[in-house]
């Protein structure tokens, strides 16, 4: 019974044509920004996650508060220093202590230049193994550098084939940073983090001596020895640091963030990036629904005369009714799955084009059964709920009036 | 058994048209047996659309009570009465009424779907009546592709698609030339033959001569005078 509905309000939507095209174009343009802005945004989420997995779950960040985005060191809050990675050191439980340096320099080669962002070794081999660990550097031609390399580089693989110099860096190739001559000794694999692809790797010491640096550290990683006592570590490294700049809870200018928080506040930006889209989903599918409303209306109109005639051959309130909502329902099934696969096309599209034009990674599709799942039934619901006051007005049709029409 | 298919019993039908009532029918008492031709006469006005109506079930009246096969109806919920008009009665439109998207197999099938029929029971009965109606080489057409006379001869295989008890046509060769209108009457005439009682309405009292065999003349809501002939004209 349900079935041979199906066939019929099949075969009123194919009568009706264009005008039933319409109404679904309607419904799947609503559909497609939305599955193709999750299937970005989902994309987008795993790829910067990506980035924050090089830190594994037993490590510890600490940096001046107001680092914020952009750089560290590019903001005017007080930098750590060489006491502050004492007070660090002093803490029980804490193992390794990296410390880095990341900033932005000028580099020249093949007489055209760029601003890259440059981050530091250390000059200890034990610590400069644990930061390749800790970042999962892999090499993918020449060497990675260790304390003894001084002079030398490590470049990403953005940096390599960047277009900015015009010529390709190979291994051997020697940049001028800040006007001094590195020569590169190895090329990283591409990573997941975009970061990673994008950066200039040197000694500590040759950077110092490069950018005129201090006594000043951007960022410290601290390894705790039992990672389920990390949040303890933190809270006392906190404690201590705030205790030596007297200053007041709440009130520090610097931070400890462990990779769980780091991924939280990146994941609340990420989930308000995700509500403006589903508002505009939320939009986009209300005009579609009042399209479908509309149609449906407009054919209850025509049809009058039809639903009476059906009457009179026996078709009770709920035929009509399932008559009406099973098409409108339908109007939403095949804008959904339209809807949902020209969605799919369309981020690929996107994502495709913006990582060419800004020669990332960054930008990766994530399509996700359930999404493409509930866009489809989402839309199913929208057709019903648009299709059921039209139903019922048709369902109430007095079979006398209706055939009078 | 019930001697009577349909019986009104001083039924009225009163509309409200702002201040005033019209009493479109106002205490008919009509009597159809089982296997009859009736016919209901009359001129525009005269009361006999709604009658038909009421006799079909598809409005109710004001005041009386009317028994389909020994049943008041009466009150009935739409729902119900749905259900009791698809069984026994089977409808012809002066206007076919044909559901255009639909093709004539489907549009005899119709009726049958909302008894819940089986789709395999609907096609075999569909194209056996098509057949009957002499249009089994026109089953997929589209009601668009068929002639006024064709139309009706599918509307009539949909009237008879679940075994109705009556049939009951509505001008039923109103918007046919004289000779396909014949032959639409002579396929009632047949199936009246078989058994079928028919009840028609119609303005154009020699059809109704010709082939009723009992005949309602109305004027102005009432019933104006009976004329029954005593045997069917061979």
């Amino acid at each position: 019974m349900i079935l041979d509905y199906f066939s019929l309000a099949f075969q009123n939507l194919r009568h009706r044509g264009v005008r039933s095209w319409l109404t679904v174009l309607g419904i799947f343009i609503g559909i497609a920004a939305v599955v193709s802005l999750i299937a970005m945004g989902q994309g987008l989420q795993q790829a910067i996650t990506g980035q924050f997995n090089t830190l594994s779950a037993d490590k510890l960040i600490i940096q001046s508060a107001e680092a914020g985005f952009g750089p560290p060191g590019s903001t005017a809050a007080k930098r750590l220093n060489e006491h502050d990675l004492r007070i660090i050191e002093s803490v029980p439980e804490v193992d390794t202590v990296v410390t880095r340096l990341i900033r932005v320099a000028k580099v020249e080669y093949n007489k055209a230049s760029s601003f890259e962002y440059l981050a530091s070794i250390p000059q200890d081999s034990q610590k400069a193994l644990f930061l390749y660990d800790t970042l999962n550097l892999k090499i993918s031609s020449g060497k990675l550098i260790t304390p003894t390399d001084k002079g030398k580089i490590v470049i990403g693989k953005n940096i390599a084939e960047s277009k900015s110099f015009g010529k390709e860096i190979r291994v051997g190739t020697h940049l001028n940073i800040q006007g001094k001559d590195f020569e590169v000794a190895g090329i990283l694999k591409p990573a997941q983090s975009f970061q990673i692809n994008s950066v200039i790797l040197m000694l500590e010491d040759d950077m110092k001596d490069t950018l005129k640096i201090g006594d000043e550290i951007d960022l410290v990683v601290v390894q705790v020895k039992d990672k389920n006592k990390i949040k303890d570590v933190a809270d006392e490294i906190t404690n201590r640091l705030r205790r030596d700049r007297k200053e007041k809870e709440g009130e520090e200018d610097f931070s400890v963030q462990t990779p769980v928080q780091a991924l939280s506040t990146v994941n609340t930006v990420l989930n308000i990036v995700n509500l403006i889209v589903g508002g505009i989903a939320a939009i986009s599918l209300l005009v579609g629904g009042i399209g479908i409303a509309n149609t449906m209306y407009t054919s209850v109109l025509e049809r009058t005369k039809e639903i009476g005639t059906m009457k009179a051959v026996g078709a009770q309130n709920k035929d009509i009714l399932s008559i009406f909502l099973i098409e409108s329902g339908m109007l939403g099934l095949i804008g959904g799955i339209i809807g949902a696969a020209l969605g799919v096309g369309l981020a690929y599209l996107a994502s495709f084009a913006a990582n060419t034009s800004f020669g990332t990674e960054l930008f990766q599709v994530s399509i996700r059964p359930i999404l493409i799942g509930s866009a489809v039934l989402f839309s199913f619901t929208v057709g019903i709920l648009s299709g059921i006051l039209p139903a019922v007005q048709a369902s109430r049709l007095k079979p006398v009036e209706a055939l009078r029409k | 058994m019930e001697k009577n298919i349909i019986e009104l019993k001083n039924v009225a039908k009163y509309y409200e048209m702002g201040e005033s009532t019209v009493k479109a029918v106002d205490g008919v008492d009509i009597k159809v047996e089982k296997g009859d031709f009736v016919a209901i006469m009359g001129p525009s006005g005269s009361g006999k659309s709604t009658s038909m109506n009421l006799v079909g079930s598809l409005d109710l009246p004001t005041k009386g009570t009317i028994y389909l096969d020994g049943r008041d109806i009466s009150h009935l919920e739409e729902s119900e009465l749905a259900q009791i008009r698809g069984k026994k009665i089977g409808f012809i439109f002066q206007s076919f009424n044909l559901i255009p998207n639909l093709t004539a197999k489907e549009n005899v099938m119709l009726p049958m779907l909302f008894q819940g029929k089986s789709k395999e029971e609907r096609e075999l009965k569909a194209e056996e009546l098509m057949r009957m109606v002499e249009l089994g080489d026109r089953m997929d057409h589209y009601p668009n592709q068929l002639s006024g006379g064709q139309q009706q001869r599918v509307a009539i295989a949909r009237a008879l698609a679940n075994d109705p008890e009556v049939i009951l046509a509505d001008e039923p060769t109103g918007n046919l030339d004289t000779k396909t209108g014949e032959n639409v009457m002579k396929f009632l005439q047949d199936l009246n033959k078989k058994g079928t009682t028919i009840i028609m309405v119609t303005h154009d009292p020699q059809r109704a001569e010709a082939h009723a065999r009992t005949i309602y003349w109305m004027k102005d809501g009432k019933i104006d005078r009976i004329t029954r002939k005593k045997k069917a004209k061979m």
